[in-house]
């Protein structure tokens, strides 16, 4: 499974994405896993809502952020196939 | 296992860094008779075990000390009526909850129950890749025909599904079929975990541990397998340590990321750490389990790298395999601050290779099966 700009994802029922307030950053938890994820990817992650697209929270961080569509894009495609491919994210 | 950066934990007199994760062992009871049972020898009986009331404040603390993961074990979890409630809790205090079980208890209710409480992942360990073999292992008729019908109610209920597929010399020869099942129970990860020598497992060696060709073999098949299943199944792979040439870290460091809590209460850097004799380790109804993590003598004694001997001392690995394990160094060296033997540059290593060698050609047929006496 790969995303693209087009793809809806959501976190797998199994998969949990929370703040923790002992080490005061968020976490990424499933079987056996725990991420750290890192600001950007904590801000694609807060977006991913199973109803969004990829395209469409692109859209949003690139405006929040002032930053290149294009290149928000490229990130969020990159980040979150990534996790796709831990079984982290689905769509 | 934890993809994470290594966290700096060092000498005791420094606050550890939060642990990662709490096993839960609710009671020694068990339907099943596994001859490699991870529990002592010496088991706690069911009138020793701890009450709901206690458990929960147990999880309540280790959640606020930073636990992430919260795994419900024994023994075997579901004998315990109270499973439903010690999952809900958990959930509602942010643990990502995982059920160790036999599953030869779980039935459609207790299913959609314990779903419904917030439980995020089941394993299921499975003895064989067929009924006959299976069962004899598990020492219980039907267990192999209940765990699969199990698995499909995991899966029914959506919740996430790892296969423990425990192997050695008796059942090595299904490992092909035993990938195939768990792809077939739409499984995510399997393990395919090598019996660890500790325990009953220990005791039941001769008759259980591999020969050096059964686990070349396995090796291959689960590399074949990687490429075949990406995508499909992800698949855990743990190795005996008495072919290997570097120590596993061993819990990822003693007293570094996890604890376990066992049915009357102590708290444990690993659940073998009972047979290291002269250790006193604390319980849950004295201390509170922040109190213990951070200044327990029987996590700080071998936390880090200051007790390590020659040749760990100062060896570019201390801090990757951290010296090994501590229960396998004293079960065959003598000496629980010894370097694991696993590891090539301990002076006992060539003697734990020659027992795996020697045993495994012996071919023993017979072993015990785990009771509580």
């Amino acid at each position: 499974m790969t995303l693209t700009a087009d793809s809806v994802p959501h976190l797998p029922r199994h998969v949990r994405f929370r703040f923790d307030a002992a080490r005061n950053c968020h976490v990424l938890l499933a079987p056996e896993m725990v991420i750290m994820p890192d600001a950007i990817a904590v801000a694609v992650l807060d977006a991913v809502d199973g109803i969004a697209s990829v395209g469409a929270i692109a859209d949003t961080l690139a405006a929040r952020y002032e930053a290149p569509r294009e290149a928000v894009l490229a990130d969020c495609i990159e980040m979150l196939n990534d996790l796709a491919r831990k079984g982290m994210i689905a769509s | 296992m934890n993809d994470l950066a290594p966290a700096t934990v060092n000498a005791a007199r420094h606050a550890p860094a939060p642990p990662l994760a709490m096993l839960m062992e609710l009671t020694h009871r068990c339907p099943l008779k596994c001859p490699y049972c991870s529990n002592p020898l010496a088991m706690d009986r069911a009138r020793d075990e701890m009450s709901t009331e206690t458990w929960k404040r147990v999880i309540s603390e280790a959640a606020a000390l930073g636990a992430l993961q919260g795994h419900f074990s024994g023994g075997e979890p579901m004998v315990r009526d109270d499973l439903v409630e010690l999952v809900r809790h958990a959930h509602r205090e942010g643990l990502y909850t995982n059920l160790i079980t036999s599953a030869v208890l779980l039935d459609k209710r207790r299913m959609d129950e314990l779903a419904e409480a917030g439980l995020d992942h089941v394993q299921i360990s499975f003895q064989g890749s067929e009924t006959a073999l299976a069962d004899h292992i598990a020492g219980l008729r039907h267990a192999h025909v209940k765990k699969l019908a199990a698995a499909r109610l995991v899966r029914g209920a959506g919740l996430a599904l790892t296969v423990n597929a425990v192997m050695h010399r008796r059942n090595l020869h299904q490992l092909p079929a035993m990938l195939d099942l768990a792809v077939e129970a739409g499984a995510q990860r399997i393990e395919v975990a090598h019996v660890q020598y500790y325990g009953w497992a220990l005791k039941n060696r001769a008759a259980l541990i591999p020969t050096r060709a059964q686990l070349d073999e396995a090796t291959r098949i689960v590399e074949v397998a990687r490429q075949k299943l990406e995508g499909v199944l992800n698949i855990d792979y743990v190795v005996p340590d008495y072919y290997a040439s570097r120590p596993k870290a061993c819990m990822g460091g003693w007293a570094r990321r996890f604890f376990n809590v066992t049915p009357s209460g102590k708290v444990l850097p690993c659940h073998a750490a009972e047979t290291i004799g002269h250790l006193h380790f604390d319980t849950v109804q004295e201390k509170s389990l922040a109190e213990i993590w951070a200044h327990s003598e029987a996590f700080n004694v071998y936390r880090g790298t200051e007790w390590m001997p020659e040749p760990c001392k100062g060896c570019d690995r201390a801090e990757i395999d951290w010296g090994g394990c501590r229960c396998q160094a004293l079960a065959l060296t003598g000496d629980a601050a010894a370097t694991d033997p696993a590891c090539g540059l301990s002076p006992h290593h060539a003697m734990m290779k020659e027992l795996a060698v020697a045993e495994s050609a012996a071919g023993a047929e017979d072993f015990a099966y785990r009771m509580i006496s």
